[in-house]
Parts: structure tokens; sequence; C-alpha cells
């Protein structure tokens, strides 16, 4: 058995076998649901319809989809310019915080909302900044410090919740004060629970899509993605390029953290994000690093995440299910972008 | 010789071979056979599809038609142990050997059992050692292979294909990286071979060797065999011309006066690279309408000396030279603004982004200019018509400016990038290696391109390993070797063998030259 790599692959070929890797990740499901000993189509059925089965359950959907994509942006955005950036979990962190420090009544002003989110974007893409400058100055491997970063992050959010950001009318509990009415995200339709962070998601998707393919700087990320030497031939600066990209990619994770808080939590805690950062990497590979993709790939991603969780209250199969089923998928696709590439041969 | 070989026995008999990958019939019924004693030399542009048929006879790649028959026995196809065990020996361009392992462990690897190590040693040296006389291959067994030089290793390459009995040879492109002494050497040994009855495909791009060593030569041209002819009564041209389909001029340059400076070296020095040696105090000038070539050996400097040109270096030591001032703010944007077109040595990896459409490839360098973007927003349209126009103007043969350029023939995608450099009508143009691994009508495009540029002007750095282009081409010539730059040479003021002195190391003597 060897690999061939194919020229030119056909349309077929590039939808068929990612259409192929999602039914694969069903049978995978079916498999772990009769494991747990359920009947499978009863608790396919049941995620389905907790993702998607009422208005309250797509509300849902969506509403956990918006960080996704905000990570998911941040992690395409990265990998587009082969910046393996590990660390959108600290660098949502870091902009939760800012929502907070600004939110909290040190801002009065109706534009508390604009300038928290750009204190955001700042705050993630610093955090990433550290990182990347130690790979464009020193080679130090990103993945690792991003990575490391992460436990960083936690901590120190642990810290600043038991310390200086401690609510004093919190009970006790590690969180911090809510946010004044003026720095919440309103919610897009009165009376139902979806807030403006998921429109600005979207417009933020479009955004990332429009500076990949148009701008100087788009062109000059994917060049130092796909070649950095010949890149660094034709005169681009290869190490500002990436710096450029860790703030962009490090911005938008910052936005996630401050659009949780800003919009959904009204305050900051340490479950404010269950591995959003991770997922994030999950999303960006199944959006192929495709910005618009990232808001479909999110979506599933998002679905699945509340599917399983009505599904478990139902059914009684555990949530890792949900894991499971995001990790197969995961591995499902990068199996399916190879075979896009190449072709399998005899002998 | 002739006589004899047409009666003596076919050892080997390739019938109809058909292979596709995908819609390219990379070979299309291709048959051939070769005789006892005899050289067969294939020849054929890149992309003809020489390098798939000795993939196939050796077993790397099934064929999906044909048949392959060593020594009457029809071998298995895929099955690269069959074709050794049936006494065929392939020497690839880029070598297969463990640099870390001595001469002797390298031609033994492979041959011995897993539990037998060490025990047929001396007999296996003694072996090594017979054939390396008969052959004319000489090489200390005990050396690291990491410590030899390149015409060496190919002695170790061969010695390994004979170790194993081989009494087929193959030999893919032998003396590409050789000196043209080294290439002598290797002759000798070829013909030493045939004397004793082996039997050698010789796989080359270069018509005065297949002319010197093969007895038969075959032309490939898109999959299939186009002409078969016998060596002894045919030329360069008719050689030429089969491989292009069609009666093409080889460029002939004319002398003219030099003019300005445009680019001088002073006493450059830059740091050695692990074993490639940097520039030792090289002075050298580069005038307008010359064509100034530099001969020698890859790897003897010529990265670090194109690198300097190209704005990717500075020298550690001495100065570079821009028309008449220093250079000290120097970057690949600089020299491009500063008038100096670049070709650089490996159009996959340098030159070019395989991924990229022709579009984004040629905009690769000038995308920040006016012409193709405005406040950080690029002008695609802009883009796609300057595209369009190099596809036109330098006759780049595609589907369109939206194809990625990796689909594209090495001859194509070098006179994209040759278009791209020559388009802003550079001063100073650095020419490395650009007609290395083209076909006959690429060839003579791009260099006629590099003459007309300097026809109107240009300074035009060439470096080649071929000494038939560095001798037809540059109007004054030097030497490169072990980073030492030797003195210049008139066009016709030294003979290939005295330049082959040079390249080897002789003439730098012990006295570091100056200008």
């Amino acid at each position: 058995m060897r690999l061939e790599p194919i020229a030119d692959p056909s349309m077929a070929r590039k939808l068929g076998f990612p259409a192929l890797a999602i039914a694969a990740t069903m049978a995978v499901a079916t498999l772990l649901a009769l494991v747990a000993g359920a009947d499978p189509f009863a608790t396919l059925g049941q995620i389905a319809t907790g993702a998607l089965g009422s208005k309250l359950a797509i509300l849902e959907t969506l509403n956990r989809a918006t960080p996704l994509i905000f990570t998911g942006l941040a992690v395409a955005v990265a990998f587009r310019a082969k910046l393996w950036n590990i660390g959108a979990e600290a660098q949502l962190y870091a902009g939760a915080i800012m929502a907070v420090v600004l939110g909290t009544g040190a801002l009065g002003s109706p534009l508390v909302l604009p300038i928290s989110a750009l204190a955001a974007m700042l705050a993630g893409a610093l955090v990433l900044l550290g990182p990347v400058l130690l790979k464009t100055r020193l080679g130090v491997d990103e993945v690792v410090t991003t990575l490391l970063l992460n436990f960083i992050m936690l901590l120190f959010v642990s810290y600043l919740l038991e310390g200086p950001m401690k609510d004093p009318m919190g009970m006790g509990w590690p969180k911090s004060p809510a946010l004044i009415p003026e720095a919440r995200l309103p919610r897009i339709v009165d009376g139902l629970r979806l807030h403006w962070g998921f429109g600005l998601a979207l417009i933020v998707a479009a955004a990332v899509w429009v500076i990949q393919t148009r701008t100087t700087l788009g062109f000059e990320i994917r060049a130092v993605g796909q070649n950095p030497e010949a890149a660094r031939f034709a005169g681009m600066p290869v190490n500002a390029v990436l710096v450029k990209t860790a703030l962009l990619s490090g911005g938008l994770a910052g936005l996630a953290g401050w659009s949780e808080v800003a919009g959904l939590k009204g305050n900051l805690s340490l479950d404010l994000s269950p591995g959003f950062g991770y997922s994030g990497i999950i999303v960006a590979m199944l959006a192929l690093l495709h910005p618009l993709g990232v808001v479909l790939a999110a979506l599933f991603v998002a679905g699945i995440f509340v599917g399983s969780d009505a599904m478990s209250r139902a059914a009684g199969v555990p949530t890792y299910i949900a894991d499971m089923l995001l990790a197969t998928a995961l591995l499902f696709m990068v199996l399916a972008i190879l075979m896009t590439r190449v072709r399998v041969v005899r002998g | 010789m002739t006589q004899t070989q047409a009666e003596a026995e076919v050892v080997l008999r390739l019938d109809r071979i058909t292979k596709a990958f995908g819609p390219v019939r990379a070979n299309d019924a291709i048959s051939l056979s070769l005789r006892r004693g005899e050289v067969v030399a294939l020849l054929g542009e890149n992309g003809a599809g020489k390098t798939t048929l000795m993939n196939i006879l050796f077993g790397h790649y099934v064929a999906d038609q044909g048949s392959v028959e060593v020594f009457g026995q029809s071998l298995p196809p895929g099955a690269p142990r069959a074709a050794l065990a049936a006494g065929v020996g392939m020497v690839h361009q880029h070598f297969t050997l463990a640099g870390n392992l001595t001469v002797l462990d390298n031609i033994t690897l492979g041959t011995e059992g897993l539990w037998a190590r060490g025990v047929g040693r001396s007999a296996a040296k003694a072996k090594v050692g017979t054939l390396s006389r008969d052959f004319g291959l000489a090489v200390d067994t005990e050396a690291r292979v990491g410590r030899l030089s390149v015409g060496e290793r190919q002695r170790v390459e061969i010695l390994k294909a004979l170790y194993r009995d081989a009494r087929i040879l193959i030999l893919d492109e032998p003396t590409a990286v050789l000196t043209p002494q080294e290439a002598e050497a290797l002759f000798a040994t070829l013909r030493k071979a045939t004397a004793r009855g082996l039997s050698v495909i010789f796989i080359s791009h270069k018509l005065h060797e297949v002319l010197a060593i093969a007895d038969r030569c075959v032309v490939l041209r898109h999959g299939r065999v186009v002409g078969e002819v016998d060596t002894h009564g045919t030329d360069k041209a008719k050689l030429a011309s089969l491989m292009v389909g069609g009666e093409l001029s080889l460029p002939s340059a004319e002398v003219r006066a030099p003019g300005p400076v445009l680019m001088q070296f002073q006493g450059v020095s830059t740091p050695d690279r692990g074993a490639v040696p940097g520039l030792k105090g090289v002075t050298l000038e580069l005038r307008a309408g010359q064509i100034t070539g530099l001969a020698g050996v890859s790897g003897n400097g010529q990265a670090a000396l194109a690198d300097l040109i190209a704005g990717l270096a500075l020298p550690a030591s001495g100065h570079l030279m821009l028309r008449t001032k220093a250079v000290a703010d120097w970057s690949p944007r600089k020299a491009l603004s500063e008038g100096v077109g670049r070709i650089p040595e490996d159009r996959h990896h340098t030159g070019s982004i395989a991924d990229f459409d022709l579009t984004e490839n040629a905009v690769l360098e000038a995308y920040r200019t006016p012409r193709f973007s405005r406040r950080g927003w690029m002008d695609w349209r802009a883009a796609r018509s300057f595209a369009e126009q190099i596809i036109a103007g330098y006759d780049v043969r595609c589907p369109g400016p939206d194809t990625r350029i990796r689909l594209l023939s090495g001859g194509n995608m070098q006179k994209l990038i040759l278009g791209r450099a020559m388009a802003p009508g550079p001063e100073i143009i650095l020419a490395n290696q650009p007609v290395r691994g083209l076909d006959v009508g690429a060839i003579a495009y791009v260099q006629s391109q590099l003459i007309a540029a300097r026809d109107r002007g240009a300074a035009v750095l060439l470096i080649s390993e071929d000494l038939d282009e560095i001798m037809g081409l540059s109007d004054v010539l030097h030497v490169l070797s072990q980073g030492r730059l030797s003195p210049a040479f008139a066009r016709g003021s030294i003979s290939a063998a005295e330049l082959g002195l040079w390249m080897a190391g002789q003439g730098f003597g012990d006295a570091r030259h100056a200008a």
C-alpha cells in the first residue's frame, strides 16, 4: 500500500471524503451508544432534538457556538500562517478579565462596550505576543509556550477571583462582581435568550475572510504559512507577518472571553470556558481553516455539546459521548483531508 | 563494436509499458531493449517519463500495462527486491547513502542477515577491493561516507550496485553533480563495465555526454518513444530536435563593449555553513551590458554569493557595493527596489509557492507596489492581468492564471519566474542555475531572455554548473571553488579542461587571489 499524490483533486473528492468522515463519526456514535447500553438511534435522535428540536434548543446552540466561532477564527487565522496557537484558552480569559475590569463601574460612559471589546482584543493579543516573539527571536516552539500559558492564565484568574477581583457579595464563591447594565451585550430580539455576541461573531468571521482574501496582510499570512522560504525571498517580512498574525489571532480569542462575560454570564468565574480554546482547534480543523467554514463547524460542534447534554439527561448516557464524538470527528476529518489529496495505491 | 552488439543477447526488455497518473500518461506503450555490453541513453525533457519508466523497471511503481523481462525471465511487478535479485542496480540522482556509516558498511547494508553482522566482513572487504580495482572505482572502504566528496559518493553507489552482482546498471543523471574530470572518470568506469559484459542505461539531459558514452539513444517525449538512434550516426542538433520535436537554434552571444560597474564585491567573506564553505575574500565586478558567468560545482559558495545579491544576507567582512555606494540596509525588498531581478536556484521552494495560483505567484514580489495594492487592499484584477501579460509575453503554457503553479512543468514555472523578475526592467540580474532541469526548448528560451536583458544594458550574473552554458553565454567568467573566486577569464580565453582544474581547486595555489 502506498499513497500517491493527486495533482488536482476533483470537487467530488473534496466534498465526498469530508461527508464520509461525518458518516463514519455517526457510525462510531452508534457504537458508543451500544456500549453505554442505550438504543443508538434513540440516542442520536435525542442529540439532534437536544440541539435543534425546539426554539430554546436552537438558541442554546447558537449561544454555545458564539465563543467557538471566535476561538475557531483565532486558531484558523494562526494555523493559516503555520503559527500553532494552542493557547486560545488563555487569550480568552485575558479578554474576559478586561470585560470585568472595564465593565464593573470603572467606566460609565455609553462607549463602555466598544472600549472593553477593544481592550479585550488587546489583552488577548498581548498574551500571544510573548510566545510569538520567543518563536521569532529565539526559535522557541510556540506549541509548548502557548499551551503552558493556558494553565498559568487559569491560575492567575483563580488568584484574581480569590483576591483583588473577588465579589464581596459572592457568599465566598470565587467569582467577580457582576457587570453594570451598560457593559452588557443586549439581546438580538427582546425576550429571546440570544445576545449580540453571536451577531458580532458572524460579522467578524466575514471580516476575517475579507482580510485573508483581499488585503496584502492576508496575502502575506497565506504566503508565510505555505512557504516561508519563498515568502522571505520575495521580500515579505516573515517575522513581522507572524507577529501581526499573532496579534490578530490573540485578539479574536480575547473577543471570545469578552463576549461570554458581557453577553452571557455577566461576571467572571473559573467555569467561564469549558475548554472553548481547545474546542476552537477542532472547529478550525473541521472548517479546513476557512473563516466562513468556522461558522458552520462551530454550529456543528456546539450542537453536539448541547445535544449531548440534553440526551444525557434523558437517556442516561454520559456526556463524555460529546467529547468522544468530537474527537472521532476530528480524526476522521484529518484523514478525509489527507484523502482528498492522495489516493491509496496497491503495490 | 556495433556489429558484435547487434548479435549480443538481449538482457533487458521492456514491453509496451503504460502508466497513467490520473489523466496524465507518464508512459505510453514504451518498449525498450538492452543488449549485453551496451550503453543505452534515455534522453528526454523533464516530464517525458524517464524517471517513471525506471521506477517501473526497478519495481517502485506498478505499470498499468506491459511487462519487464530481465535475462529472459519476466519480473514480478512492484518488487524492488526481485529487480535487485535479477541483477538490476540503480544509482539515483540523489544518493541513498548513510553519511555516518563507513563506505564498506554502506555497500554491505541490507545484504547480510540480521544476526550475521560482522561475520563476512573481511570477505566483503576483499570483494569490494576486487571490484574497485577491476572497475577503476578508487575509494577508501573504511572512510565515513559523510566525509567523502560527491564524486566519491557516486563511486560508492556504483560499488553498492556491483557488490549486489548487478548486471544491468541504471544511472539517473549521474553527471549532474560532477566536475568534467570526475565525469570523464565515470565514463572510463562505464567503459570498463561494458567491456566486462555489463549493460548500462544512462539517463541524461546533456547531449554531448550522450554522444560520448552511449551506443544507442532512445528519445522520449510526452511519455512516448519518439526516436531511437545509433549515436555513431547522429549529432547534437538532431538529438535536440528529436527531444523537443522541432528544429531549434541555440542562442549565440556576440561580444560587446561592457558598461559601468553596477555591482561590486570588495573582499567579501561570509561564514561557512556547516560543510559548505562561505565566501573567502571574493572580489567581483558586475558590469552593465555584460553576462558574468560563475562556474563551479554546487556547494562551493554559490549559495552565499547569490544570497548577498538577492538581499538575503550581508557580508561578514568586506563590502557589497551597489553602483558606487556600499550597501548597509539590505533586504530582498530593498534589492528589488534597487533594480535587482532575481531568478533563484530552487524554483519549487524558493521561487514560487506551490499551492498559490499563477496570479498570486506573479505578484509575490511586487504586491505592495501601487500597481497591485492601495492602502493594504489588493487589486486582484490588476494582479490577474499582470499574470496574463507574463503568460502571453513569456510563453507560459498553462490553462490560465487561476492554475496552481505546482501543476506546471519546470520550464513553464521558470518562465513565470523569469517574467516576474524581468517585468520591472531590472538593471542587475541574478540568474542562479536558471535552466537546470529544463527541456531544450525552455533552456533556449530562458537563455535568449538573459541575452536580451544584457543587450538592453543589464548586468547579468549567471551561476551554472553546466560548462557548455557558462562558456556559451558569458562575456567574462570566473570559477568558484571552496569559496574562492578565480581571476576573470574573457570569453574564449579558457578551455573546458582548464576550467575543470580551477573547479577542482588547482590554480588557487597558496596565495589568496585578489582580482
